[in-house]
């Protein structure tokens, strides 16, 4: 076995960019692999739902570029976790896709593996009906309806579905929903090093130079294993890896910073030492992997919840300010006594006050004090695009004209930035799975397909 | 003095799509056992500063290695579902600067 193992770390989402000189820098080490992490499902439920990508393509065709030439070039794996931002098979498709067009840019060829998250609709029903499935943290117990409601449903794959793409051979792994570590620990799990470390490990290299300081989700940091432990290193001159930036990093994102689950065991961070080797490196000991008597993965759905369209608006009158909630109410229920066929069930109208509590809702604690102006969205989800547009359109002239007790500015109510003062956004989704499914092996879920890309020269 | 005099970083972020989770960390020891000791960021404390129930006060957790409390809380509804504010709960933290910590 090797003494030591590196891995390279481009950026924090595949598509957010690195300065080239920092990836050069981290290629001059001689990883022993390049990982990136493509997804998350931090920009909400729209991107797992619709198929569609958060990142940009020509953002990502940029990194890949660069990332698979020097890959092919060292003849080290490259390994894209989360693929499309959130791992289901059109997220995958658009990926597989883009490392298609690289490598023709190339003139080049790779075996190319892809490994599939989605979990069939029907497998889950029997799984759930034989209490195989179960809420994680503040989750509504799942039903069958979610289930079949769902556009797509992932699951979180650990190494061993990466191991074995490797193992077959793959210069390149394009992997659905992954456990955000998975592809940094997979080269080092397989090549025989601690477990807790490589996941520990990947668990910080996978937002790359954000465990920096300065810190930035677009440059490269370089991790390196060993027998005990493992070091981190931002590649950038300018940024430094320091016990503070590591351990702040740790925090990130999850509820416990000690002990964090993933597919197959629970990282234990208890009795980790972290210790600053110099200005800019900072060396890990001490994690443990408990393994867990039962095989779990991470369950993510998302499915369609209507049409969104919404108008955006200012008011600056303070009378109107002053008796908001009451107009707004009335409003409301002139909307829903106009068109009075219309069941509540199929039509949802919320109107948004910015400068008041926009931002924070209902954990908004500044309460007292009155704006001197409002931004204002009138927002309708409706079971179809022409009646959350026909529903916001009254909404908002009836908001324009409407009168109130003590009224001065009788021509208008509203201030409209926009004409045409209306957008229809779509459909619109919501998770509606998020949940730990008990499974037999860590293979089974996570089929694996390898393909030959790019030109044959 | 107020938690923002004290705390170097006071951040929210979703823990996943229904959790919300507020970072507070400390440049050194005695900023950080300062707040510690006051026990100003309790989960009591907490409910009562966002005025949610004490249940949806998930965890509270010290973590001194990085010199750090962590709250985390449930989400009043999933990420990005109807009503939502914020979808990367990235500016839910501001109530937690003027927190009064005694001395």
């Amino acid at each position: 076995m090797k003494q030591h193992i590196s891995i390279l770390s481009p950026t924090a989402i595949l598509g957010y960019g690195f300065p080239e000189s920092s990836f050069r820098a981290g290629m001059a080490r001689l990883p022993n692999a390049i990982a990136v992490d493509a997804g998350s499902t931090d920009p909400g439920p729209y991107y797992l739902g619709s198929g569609q990508s958060f990142t940009n393509r020509e953002a990502v065709k940029r990194d890949l570029a660069l990332i698979i030439e020097a890959g092919l070039d060292a003849e080290i794996p490259v390994l894209i976790g989360t693929a499309g931002g959130a791992g289901a098979a059109p997220h995958l498709s658009w990926c597989l896709e883009i490392v298609n067009d690289v490598l023709v840019e190339l003139n080049q060829t790779a075996r190319v593996a892809h490994i599939e998250s989605d979990q069939m609709a029907n497998d889950l029903i029997t799984a759930l009906h034989q209490h195989r499935i179960s809420p994680l943290g503040p989750v509504p117990s799942l039903t069958v309806a979610d289930i079949s409601e769902s556009t797509h449903i992932v699951a979180q794959m650990g190494v061993e579905p990466v191991i074995a793409a490797l193992k077959e051979g793959a210069q390149i792994v394009v992997a659905g929903r992954c456990y955000d570590p998975a592809v940094f620990a997979a080269v080092p799990v397989m090549q025989g090093f601690s477990e807790a470390l490589a996941l520990h490990m990947g668990k910080i290299l996978e937002c790359a130079a954000i465990a920096a300081i300065p810190g930035s989700g677009s440059d490269c940091m370089l991790g390196t294993l060993d027998a005990s432990g493992f070091v981190l290193e931002a590649l950038n001159p300018d940024r430094r890896c320091t016990v503070t930036s590591v351990t702040a990093h740790t925090l990130y994102e999850k509820s416990d910073p000690r002990l964090l689950p993933g597919p197959g065991g629970v990282l234990d961070l208890t009795g980790c030492q972290f210790e600053q080797m110099d200005d800019r490196r900072v060396r890990v000991t001490g994690t443990q992997f408990v393994k867990s008597d039962q095989y779990t993965i991470k369950l993510e759905g998302a499915k369609p919840v209507g049409y969104r369209t919404i108008s955006l608006a200012g008011i600056r009158s303070p009378d109107l300010i002053a008796q908001l909630d009451t107009v707004l109410e009335s409003v409301k229920d002139q909307v829903f006594q106009n068109f009075g066929e219309i069941e509540t069930a199929e039509v949802k109208l919320l109107f948004r006050c910015y400068g008041r509590d926009g931002v924070m809702g209902e954990l908004e604690p500044m309460r007292q004090a009155q704006p001197h102006e409002i931004g204002l969205v009138i927002e309708v989800v409706a079971k179809t695009q022409a009646l959350a547009d026909t529903v916001c359109s009254f909404a908002r002239s009836t908001l324009l004209h409407i009168g109130y007790p003590g009224r001065q500015s009788t021509a208008g109510n509203l201030a409209f930035p926009y004409s045409p003062s209306d957008s229809s956004h779509g459909l619109v989704y919501e998770f509606s799975v998020y949940h730990l499914l008990t499974v037999d092996d860590p293979l089974t879920p996570f089929p694996r397909r390898m393909q030959q890309l790019g030109i044959r020269s | 003095m107020m938690l923002s005099d004290l705390a170097t970083v006071i951040r929210s972020k979703n823990a996943g799509p229904f959790e919300l989770t507020f970072d507070v960390l400390f440049a050194n020891q005695d900023d950080y056992q300062q707040v510690v000791a006051s026990k100003q960021l309790s989960a009591e404390s907490f409910a009562e500063l966002y005025a949610i129930e004490l249940a949806d006060v998930l965890s509270v957790v010290e973590f001194e290695p990085a010199l750090a409390i962590k709250i985390t809380i449930k989400r009043a509804r999933s990420s990005g579902a109807f009503g939502e504010t914020d979808v990367y709960g990235a500016q839910q933290h501001a109530p937690l600067l003027s927190l009064w910590i005694p001395n």
